[in-house]
This record gives C-alpha cells, sequence and structure tokens, in this order.
C-alpha cells in the first residue's frame, strides 16, 4: 500500500499560493483595506454579515446530517441528537429514495437503507416524525430530483397531526444543477427539473413562509474537485439561473429572493474559506441589487449552511479528523454561515457511531460557548490580509462565473457534459497534487508512520435485516391503501404534467395523502417528460 | 502540471478496461480520475456512465473484448453489486475478465471481496501510481 513516494521525512515548505489558487502575500498592509467595499456588519454589501449583530443575535443553526436504515431507527437516532442539545434536523435519505425507485425495484434492492433512510411514502415518513414536534424543530432534506415530492410528503404528514403548513421550518436542498454536475441524483431532463423547482418555490413561498425550498449548493462539487473560487462561481450561476426560471415564470424576485438560501463545503485552506463566503456575500447582494434591482435587503440576503469535513477528511491517523473539523467549524464562523454540519471523525469510511457523532456535536459547541470567537461580529473585518484576500476571491469567482457565461451559460455547459468534464480535469490534478506531496495531507503523503492501521475503534454496522423490514412495510401500505385512490391522485398527476403552467405542488401532496409510492410519483412524470440522459464525455 | 503519473505513462498500452458505475450511487468523480488515469497509462477507457446494472456492465465488457472491468462504488453496496457482476460474467462464459472495485471500502471487506474473485481494491488514500503499477501487474 505504500509507495516510497509517500515516504516523506524533510518537512515540507509552506508555499505562498492557496489552495484555491491565489497568491498570498507575506505582508498585508493598510493600502488593502477600502473601508466603503467592506461596508457594515447587516449593511449592504453584506461583506461582514447579513445581521448587525452577528451571532449575539442568534447563534447558527448546529445541524448534524443523519439517518439510515429504516425510519424507526432514524426516528431514535434524531431523538437521540435532540437530547445532545441540536437544534435541527437534517434527514439523509436512502438512493432509492432520493433517485425515485421504490424498494422492490431490482435496481433499489442493494441500496435501501445504505446512505440515509428509506422513505417511500407517506407511512415511513409519519413514523420518522413520530412524537416529533414539526411546529418547534427545523428539518432539512438532502433531497433533489424528488425534492418536490419529499416536501409535498412532510407537508402531508403537518396536514394529518394537524400542524398549520405555515409554522413549518426546514429546508430542501431542491438544487438539481449541481446533481447533474457532481452528485448523480438526477431524474428528469434539465428543463422539467428547472419548472418542477420553480413550483416548489412559488408555491413555498405562499404556503410555508417560514421553510427554505432551495438550498443552492457548491458543497458537492466542492468535493468533487472544484476548487473554493469555483465552487462559489458555480454556486452563484446556478443560483442566477433560477432566479431567471422563477422569473420567467412570473415570481417576484423581491419576494422569492428572501427564500433561497446556500451551501458550501469548509476545506482546510482557513483563509480561503472565509474569505470565500465573505465575498460570495457581497457578490450576490450586489448582483441582487445590480441586475434584478431588489431593494428590500432580505431579498439580498446570502444566507448559507455548511459542512465541515467531507474530502478534506482523511482515512489515515483518522483521530486528527476532529483538529480539522474544529478548525473548518472555526472559518466557518468567521465567515459567518448560518447553519453548521460537522462531520464525525470516522465519517470517511462509514455512517458515525453515537460516539463520534456526539464528538462533532461538542466541536460545535466549544467553539460556540468556550472559544468565543463568535462574540463579536466579523472579529476578521478589516484586517488587512484578511480583505486582500477577500478582494481577490471575488475576482477569482468572477473570472469563473464570465467563463461559463461565455460558453453559453450554466445549462448549456451541463447538457453539453462541458462543466462534468472540466470538474473531472480539476479533480485529477487534485489528486495529482496529493499523490506527488505538493498538496500537504498530514498523516497520508507527509508525517505518515507505516506501521499503523487507521483504528476507528467502534464501527458502525448496519442491522442486515433492515432492507427485508423495509419492504415487508412497504407491501403492508400497497396492501392496505385505497387503489382507486391513488390511481385517481396520479392521474391527476399526470394531467397536471402535461400542462406548463400548472403547479405540480398540489397534485403531489394529494398523491402523498393517498400513499402513492415516490416510485409511483417518478414514473408518472417520467411519461411525461423522459429522462435525463447523461453525457458521457471524457 | 502534468496529468499523467510519469513513472506510470505507457504500462497499459493495449490494454482495454470498462470503468463503471454500477447502482445508483452518483459520486463520479473518482472513476473518472481513474478513467483519466488509465487512459493517461496507454490503457483504452470505456466509462459507462451512471445508475449501471451489473448485467448492463458485465454485457459492455463482454461485448467490447476487455480485459478488466473496474467498479467505483461509494454507497456501501459494494458487496451486493460486486457479487452480482462477477455472477453475470460467469453466465456469460466471460470469468476471465478481471474485476477491480475502488470507492469508500472498509477495510474488513478486503478479504471477502478477494475470495469473490475480485482482482484489487482501491481506496482515496492510494496515489494513481499504485493502482495504474497494480493494474498492469494484474493484466500481464
Amino acid at each position: 500500500m505504500n509507495a516510497p513516494e509517500s515516504r516523506r521525512l524533510a518537512s515540507p515548505q509552506l508555499t505562498q499560493i492557496s489552495a484555491a489558487g491565489i497568491d498570498v502575500p507575506v505582508k498585508a498592509g493598510a493600502e488593502a483595506v477600502d473601508p466603503y467595499r467592506i461596508g457594515e456588519p447587516g449593511a449592504y454589501p453584506f461583506t461582514r454579515g447579513i445581521f448587525p449583530d452577528g451571532f449575539r443575535g442568534r447563534l447558527w443553526t448546529i445541524r448534524q446530517y443523519s439517518g439510515f436504515g429504516t425510519a424507526e431507527e432514524s426516528n431514535e437516532r434524531y431523538r437521540f441528537l435532540l437530547d445532545q442539545g441540536q437544534t435541527g434536523l437534517s434527514v439523509a435519505l436512502d438512493l432509492p429514495t432520493q433517485c425515485g425507485y421504490d424498494p422492490i425495484d431490482p435496481i433499489a434492492r442493494p441500496e435501501i437503507g445504505k446512505v440515509g433512510v428509506s422513505l417511500s411514502n407517506l407511512g415511513e415518513a409519519e413514523v420518522l416524525f413520530n412524537g416529533l414536534d414539526l411546529a418547534a424543530i427545523s428539518t432539512s432534506f438532502t433531497i433533489n430530483g424528488t425534492a418536490a415530492i419529499i416536501y409535498a410528503m412532510y407537508l402531508a404528514v403537518a396536514d394529518k397531526r394537524g400542524v398549520p403548513r405555515a409554522k413549518l421550518t426546514g429546508t430542501i436542498q431542491n438544487d438539481i444543477l449541481k446533481e447533474y454536475v457532481a452528485r448523480g441524483t438526477w431524474i428528469f431532463p434539465v428543463r422539467p427539473s428547472m419548472r418542477l423547482i420553480a413550483d416548489t418555490i412559488l408555491f413555498s413561498n405562499d404556503a410555508t413562509p417560514r421553510f427554505n425550498p432551495i438550498s443552492i449548493a457548491g458543497a458537492h462539487v466542492r468535493d468533487a474537485g472544484a476548487t473554493a473560487a469555483e465552487e462559489m462561481a458555480y454556486t452563484l450561476a446556478n443560483g442566477l439561473a433560477y432566479v431567471e426560471e422563477l422569473r420567467r415564470r412570473g415570481g417576484d424576485v423581491e419576494k422569492f429572493a428572501k427564500r433561497l438560501s446556500f451551501f458550501f463545503y469548509v476545506h482546510m485552506d482557513f483563509f480561503d474559506e472565509v474569505a470565500k463566503f465573505r465575498a460570495g456575500r457581497r457578490l450576490w447582494a450586489q448582483l441582487m441589487k445590480e441586475r434584478y434591482g431588489v431593494s428590500d435587503p432580505k431579498a439580498q440576503h446570502f444566507r448559507f449552511g455548511v459542512v465541515c469535513g467531507g474530502s478534506s477528511l482523511v482515512a489515515a491517523q483518522p483521530y486528527n479528523n476532529i483538529v480539522r473539523v474544529a478548525v473548518e467549524t472555526m472559518a466557518a464562523v468567521m465567515g459567518g454561515a448560518q447553519s453548521i454540519f460537522t462531520c464525525a471523525f470516522d465519517e470517511a469510511f462509514q455512517i458515525p457511531t453515537e460516539f463520534s457523532a456526539e464528538i462533532a456535536v461538542r466541536t460545535q459547541q466549544m467553539i460556540a460557548y468556550e472559544s468565543g470567537i463568535a462574540r463579536s461580529v466579523d472579529p476578521l473585518g478589516g484586517s488587512y490580509f484578511v480583505e486582500h484576500h477577500t478582494d481577490r476571491m471575488q475576482e477569482s469567482i468572477e473570472g469563473v462565473m464570465r467563463e461559463i457565461d461565455d460558453y453559453g451559460g450554466v445549462i448549456k455547459a451541463i447538457e453539453d457534459g462541458w462543466l462534468q468534464m472540466r470538474l473531472a480535469e480539476r479533480a485529477l490534478e487534485r489528486k495529482l497534487r496529493i499523490d506527488s506531496g505538493e498538496t500537504v495531507v498530514v498523516g497520508q503523503n507527509h508525517f505518515r508512520r507505516d506501521d499503523q492501521r487507521n483504528e476507528i475503534g467502534e464501527v458502525f454496522h448496519l442491522d442486515p435485516t433492515v432492507a427485508g423490514r423495509v419492504l415487508e412495510k412497504y407491501q403492508r401500505v400497497r396492501d392496505t391503501r385505497s387503489a382507486v385512490a391513488v390511481d385517481a391522485s396520479l392521474a391527476r398527476l399526470a394531467q397536471a404534467a402535461a400542462n406548463d403552467g400548472e403547479n405540480l405542488m398540489p397534485y403531489l401532496i394529494d398523491c402523498c395523502h393517498a400513499y402513492a409510492t415516490v416510485g409511483e410519483m417518478v414514473a408518472t412524470l417520467k411519461k411525461e417528460w423522459g429522462e435525463f440522459q447523461e453525457p458521457v464525455r471524457l | 502540471m502534468s496529468v499523467t503519473p510519469e513513472r506510470a505513462a505507457a504500462l497499459l498500452q493495449g490494454k482495454r478496461i470498462v470503468v463503471a458505475k454500477p447502482g445508483l450511487d452518483g459520486h463520479d468523480i473518482g472513476a473518472k480520475v481513474i478513467a483519466l488515469a488509465l487512459r493517461n497509462a496507454g490503457a483504452e477507457v470505456i466509462y459507462t456512465g451512471l445508475r449501471k446494472s451489473p448485467e448492463h456492465i458485465a454485457r459492455v465488457a463482454v461485448d467490447e473484448g476487455v480485459d478488466a472491468v473496474g467498479l467505483s462504488v461509494l454507497s456501501g453496496s459494494h458487496r451486493e453489486l460486486v457479487r452480482q457482476l462477477l455472477d453475470e460474467l460467469k453466465r456469460l462464459d466471460a470469468a476471465d475478465i478481471k474485476v477491480f472495485v475502488g470507492g469508500t471500502i472498509p477495510a474488513d471487506d478486503f478479504a471477502e471481496l478477494a475470495s469473490l474473485g475480485v482482482r484489487g481494491v482501491y481506496t482515496s488514500d492510494q496515489s494513481l501510481a499504485e493502482v495504474v503499477e497494480s493494474l498492469a501487474r494484474e493484466l500481464t
């Protein structure tokens, strides 16, 4: 396993180029700071944060991504996390649910309950949220291809419990564009997918005004190889594509822009990350104001959640990951994140155990309540170097956005496979830089001990009876629901899907109430719209 | 910067390899990086794209007359998917096509995969040069 090239005895040199490719001066001076460009916290252009009082007014949401196996097991884990002081739920769904296949589908069988919970119909959702107060907790769903359906299912659970829809808070990721580029849970072609997203946002703005109907995510392209600047650039470009689609559908940008939210990874280059968030927040506000004439500050706000960890976690010497996650969390706080998910140190290998999941939550609590870094808003603001780096980062982001525009826009770049190819090349470069030792990964390509195994202590084992139990419950729902009601609701959905101007959300909610399954709703829509044809370009 | 691990250049000259994503896992960047690295090492690479069934992958491997299939799985479903692919290759009388696996594979599973007939398991902490060299050894 260990090639001679990966054993390095000499300490590496500090380089002057940041991970994002930005030239870092050894010393930045007063000339780097332009007070007008920086502004004040809570004021346009929001370089220093969207709130004047930072985290003093309200701490970020501690939101751990979690879910596996059956609804019963995930419900139990959620109760555990809430008992530990977690303030929001983040639901991980299994791949069949994400890709729109029912558990009985042959392609679904090996994946049931593996990377998240299986949620094929309303019956499962009722179990998943059993005993949790939907009016009090905020629930985030990492769901894209089937986001409209899962959102409909959440509304149906609330309806059945008598919780007013207007009280619901939470987020659906619902960002299909990045799925085509990096994460791969696409279902329909790009254009009907854009329609479905506009449907959810327009519906949600009225029905669930405190809910975030989209979380435009750079996290996955970042993990796949993009630099910090590219991550932000792709995300803003996708964000603008959604804005255009919503305007085309007659949406009012002053209204819907208030509910757009964003989502990123934080990797280890501390000042790249801080600068990325400060620059992205400023750039988005500028785009909203200057390009779209948005005047309400809330509609200029760039609100975002983050993940600390991801592909920056290392399998070698896994306990070191606790430190990595802590450094990244500090960068997220300095960058002004609204919600933070800290990965567990063993997440490079497996679904976290309760032991590792608890350390991840405690990391955030120590940073929030012991370190003191959250007391003053944007404590790095005005630093010669940080302002200089933020400006360079913004230029870099704008450069990438221009390249996408020059190609013909983000949708064309995705349909042609241009963006995907670009990302693959970037990933290859990143890997070769790690292989050569140019990028230092402590414990892996430098300071490595070849006499150690990657011990992680307790190992998480998914109960092997999960698939069987999921299939049994699925069959029970199929046997007990009214087939007539299901068929009728699906027929109305098909009719609505054929009519471009119709908002599909009410039809999907009806289907959920009738206990139609995710697979049935997706199959109905596929019949109308077809499936995305992946451009395989290498 | 060179996009070829230099010491691995041309090691796979004349080899034909399918790089495949079985099942529903959509994390394809590892598969694409490996595909690019194998191509840079001289191999002719056929990348399947996402969401292919083991039956489809085996059929492509046989039709294209390849030397090897590399499966990339990050969802934890590698054991089931590998077993299905190997069965399918046997059924098509193509058990001589060598199978390799990469992705998020716990070390505890290496022995089981080897006993099923997998010729190599690769994870992200290995260098591309190591992967190419290992494949070259197995394919000669």
